[in-house]
């Protein structure tokens, strides 16, 4: 049933085409955390690696500078209703840094952690193949601390909150754990395309 | 803390009251048989053109958890797609959907201990009343202050709902132009008054809510943090 009075204002055929189902075209960059931006030092900056409670591999702010570096522009969509297209990240792709890190993964998911003691869960299928990276640009400059900087991950393809600001390690599980909203009723795997934002969606 | 009962489905909702709070500012009072709200929750709103496109947006509950209807304050924004339909042409009887309510981390269930501090920026008062009103409504002992800050004093929403909160509740405004309401202060919050007002309080927030533009709410997050406030203790919620 159609609500009384309201057209409302479609996009183009073009913009709608890149619309996941329920989200609208924004300009603006909108941002939405926890809480305050963790204040990081790049001097004490670590990356690590993690097969449970076991590190694998960690990298200082400048070994992670020399890691290889891929550029990605593509559209990007949150829970919110929000989608934004066009962005432009450069960071070190997940494949990448196994590679660097010299190991096969143990298991076949990933608990992505952050600075400020946020986490949620990715399959490294979702990450491997070119599909993620941990971005430290956006838009040619370094990541903002509000944005996620100095790194945050990128997943592009699954609702922005998978994209964990200030990450400071992935964590391969033995088995899918859920993460911070996972864990508040947000959908496990989080595809917009077939808009899963909550547990109780399919 | 976890979310109470969503089912996840769309539900419909009539608007049986519309109540301005500022000039740019209404309310809607809805009826709609959605799980009780934690204060601090938001729902989801749906709104369906004949041809069947729809559009969704988050809003905010201002109304007390239990209260007998959802209360939406939805600010106008220049070419809103879904406010501007709520500013222009919703009307009592009118029937929309709603999912909710959603969101477990904004959130005050009365269960948290020790002083409590609300500050908004401008529309970004709108969780933080519910909050205010589910520790009104709980004679909470909790000491609260909420501090919220706004363009000139017309824009302060839910003015006189706050400037009534018992004791040990307080309630400051900072507002940039025109004249401060009496006891007001009239210039935008910066670290000499958040000093002057916690130390009139005369206790450190154990929780604090920001809520607010994205640039308000990280300054306000840096002023608490340079007090050495634990980053855990502050919660954040952002728009626009």
């Amino acid at each position: 049933m159609s609500t009384r009075g309201f057209t409302g204002r479609r996009p183009g055929a073009d913009v709608a085409g890149r619309l996941p189902p329920g989200q609208y075209e924004t300009r603006d960059f909108p941002v939405l955390s926890l809480g305050p931006a963790p204040v990081i030092d790049l001097a004490h900056w670590r990356f690590t690696l993690r097969h449970g409670a076991r590190p694998l591999a960690s990298w200082t702010w400048e070994q992670f500078q020399a890691l290889p570096r891929t550029r990605w522009q593509g559209d990007i969509h949150c829970v919110t209703t929000w989608s934004k297209f066009d962005t432009e990240w450069e960071g070190v792709t997940i494949d990448d840094l196994l590679r660097a890190a010299g190991i096969e993964a143990p298991t076949p998911y990933l608990l992505a952690q952050s600075y400020d003691d946020y986490d949620t869960n990715v399959p490294l299928a979702e990450l491997a193949g070119g599909r993620a990276m941990i971005a430290t640009h956006f838009g040619g400059q370094p990541l903002t601390a509000e944005h996620g900087g100095p790194a945050r991950l990128l997943v592009p393809h699954l609702y922005f909150w998978k994209s964990a600001k200030w990450l400071k390690g992935l964590k391969f599980t033995a088995k899918d754990e859920a993460g911070f909203w996972e864990l508040r009723g947000y959908h496990m795997h989080g595809d917009p395309w077939r808009e899963q934002r909550f547990s109780s969606d399919e | 803390m976890t979310t109470p009962a969503n089912d996840g489905n769309w539900h419909r909702a009539v608007i049986v009251r519309i109540e301005p709070r500022t000039p740019g500012m209404r309310s809607y009072f809805l009826h709609a048989p959605l799980a009780r709200h934690v204060a601090g929750q938001h729902v989801d709103v749906r709104l369906t053109a004949p041809d069947g496109y729809q559009a969704h947006r988050s809003y905010s509950i201002a109304s007390r958890p239990g209260a007998a209807g959802i209360e939406l304050a939805i600010a106008a924004h220049d070419d809103g797609e879904v406010s501007g339909w709520f500013h222009d042409v919703a009307a009592v009887g009118d029937v929309i959907d709603v999912r909710g309510p959603l969101g477990g981390h904004f959130v005050w269930d009365g269960s948290q201990d020790g002083p409590l501090l609300l500050v908004a920026g401008g529309a970004g008062i709108v969780p933080l009343v519910s909050i205010a009103r589910a520790w009104q409504a709980a004679g909470s002992a909790t000491p609260l202050l909420v501090l919220h800050s706004a363009r000139e004093a017309g824009a302060l929403a839910f003015r006189e709902a706050l400037a009534a909160l018992d004791e040990p509740g307080r309630y400051v405004t900072a507002t940039t132009r025109g004249a401060p309401p009496p006891g007001g202060f009239g210039r935008r919050i910066d670290a000499a008054m958040l000093d002057a007002v916690l130390e009139s309080w005369g206790h450190v927030p154990a929780a604090s809510y920001l809520c607010g533009p994205t640039d308000f709410v990280e300054a306000m997050g840096k002023l608490l943090v340079a007090r050495d406030l634990p980053a855990r203790s502050i919660r954040t919620e952002r728009f626009g």
